[in-house]
């Protein structure tokens, strides 16, 4: 036993020396190796991470919307419809709930105003996310003024900002009274952006929507279930621009490692005919592209799963940031919280490692099978 | 067969170090990493917890239906509330001109509907 493993560590001080021989080649290739790496595993920890988080926050919206659809698009519900829901058996409360968007050109943003139930506000004053705090350059005791359907400027003050823990949910927020966001986007008071229902047995969620929409034909219930798996399909690394990523990554890669596995240069089959002609097998001989090639891909992965999980949960997924921005101007600032799957991990370390490793041995064992006699002149 | 002759490096203090030796100690020192790299996520999800709790208050207080990642238009800042088709608002086949509308996809309920209307 101590005579293998002393054979193999000798082995593997060739395959270093060896590699270390051709530093630029080797180093340049371990370059590209961890950047492939790295860019499939950030694509994969981001979007695992949202989900998780998009799920486990979404937990608290409400039960059921329903919208009111009107000509294809959602439209302000009438305030009537709430008696129809709240006489279905098995719901608990329906409320109206308003909100609605205003673009500042200002700084070219889109707000989302909101009037919040469980917290009144006093008659022109407002309360900002942070996001607002941000663009804007606001704070607390500042007037803001927005511009209403009639012409009128109507000016607010802002008694607080939403703390900017909560930024990922509430950057782009504007709280406001119920009568100043009527008067401000000229909505008439028997009217509603949208309902929330509330039930009484969460397993009734679906039969409940269908009868509203059986009572109410105009209307379009969305469930919590729909709200969470929309960020499911969002975030779902086989969907969007994330499969395009991940597939342009790994066709880079296929390409790298069919390079490697199309054949060895010709300084490479010589270095092999010469090991035969000093007395080596054909074993050692692949014993020693195998370590050249898991070496490679060892520490290329490595390398390439740590560098994406500091860019993810460290820099917030400053790469990435440029395309989920878009035109937004309102762009919360937030950390990931670091929601990653061993399952995940291992499936890249068999789609990288693995077939690195094959491609490099397959070149070496043909060249190790012929005559060192002819692999040398060649 | 091969000789077995352990190669050896002299360093200037006369410290001998076998190449493999430095890979080997490399090699543990990546999957130590990588180990941590889990305990640290496990550990940060641990200290998370309540600030998810929070955010989860805000959203139920404040009866949210989504997360504000993309704030450009109406129907990408409220995704899970989106028209029918979104995509499309503008005309029949007009396509999406967003730039967020190549990363969010249309949600998967919005599709089976189409697909039945179609």
């Amino acid at each position: 036993m101590r005579s293998w493993i002393e054979k193999q560590r000798s082995i593997l001080d060739y395959t270093l020396a060896s590699l270390l021989r051709r530093k630029g080649k080797n180093f340049s290739l371990l370059f590209v190796y961890m950047l492939v790496v790295f860019i499939l595993a950030s694509a994969m920890f981001f979007t695992s991470a949202m989900k998780r988080e998009a799920s486990l926050i979404l937990q608290g919206s409400p039960e059921m919307v329903v919208q009111r659809l009107l000509m294809g698009r959602y439209d302000p519900i009438p305030l009537d419809y709430l008696k129809t829901i709240r006489n279905i058996r098995g719901v608990i409360s329906a409320d109206a709930r308003l909100w609605g968007y205003y673009f500042d050109p200002t700084v070219g943003a889109n707000y989302t105003f909101m009037v919040p139930h469980n917290q009144p506000l006093s008659l022109q004053n407002i309360i900002v996310g942070s996001g607002i705090v941000r663009s804007r350059k606001v704070g607390k005791g500042d007037i803001m003024s927005f511009r209403a359907p009639d012409g009128k400027v109507r000016s607010f003050t802002i008694t607080g900002e939403i703390s900017a823990s909560s930024e990922l949910i509430s950057a782009d927020l504007i709280l406001i009274s119920d009568t100043d966001f009527r008067n401000l986007f000229g909505l008439n008071g028997s009217y509603a952006t949208d309902l929330v229902v509330a039930v009484r047995n969460q397993q009734e969620l679906s039969t409940i929507a269908r009868k509203i929409t059986e009572l109410l034909p105009d209307t379009r219930p969305i469930i919590r279930a729909e709200m969470v798996r929309t960020y499911d399909s969002v975030f779902d690394w086989r969907g969007g621009m994330v499969i395009v990523l991940l597939l342009m990554a790994l066709l880079a890669f296929v390409i790298f490692a069919s390079e490697k596995a199309s054949g060895l240069s010709a300084e490479e089959r010589r270095e092999i005919g010469i090991l035969k002609a000093i007395g080596w097998e054909t074993s050692d001989v692949i014993a020693v592209k195998t370590y050249e090639g898991a070496l490679v891909s060892f520490f290329s992965f490595a390398g390439g799963v740590l560098l994406a999980y500091g860019h993810i949960f460290f820099s917030a997924a400053l790469l990435f940031a440029p395309a989920l921005k878009g035109w937004s101007v309102l762009y919360p600032n937030f950390r990931i919280t670091p929601f990653i799957d061993p399952y995940q991990v291992a499936i890249l370390f068999f789609l990288t490692v693995v077939p690195y490793t094959v491609a490099t041995i397959i070149p070496s064992w043909r060249a190790a099978i012929i005559d060192p006699d002819s692999v040398m002149r060649s | 067969m091969i000789n077995i002759m352990p190669q050896k490096k002299t360093g200037e203090g006369g410290l001998s170090v076998r190449k493999s030796t430095i890979a080997l100690i490399l090699l543990a020192g990546g999957v130590l990493l990588i180990g941590l790299m889990f305990v640290h996520a496990a550990l940060q999800r641990q200290a998370d917890a309540e600030e998810i709790a929070q955010l989860t208050a805000v959203v139920k207080n404040l009866e949210l239906t989504d997360l504000c990642l993309f704030t450009e238009a109406r129907y990408t800042r409220h995704l899970s509330q989106a028209d029918m088709f979104s995509a499309f608002q503008d005309h029949p086949t007009a396509l999406e001109h967003f730039p967020t509308g190549s990363i969010a996809g249309p949600p998967e309920n919005i599709r089976r509907l189409n697909e039945k209307l179609d």
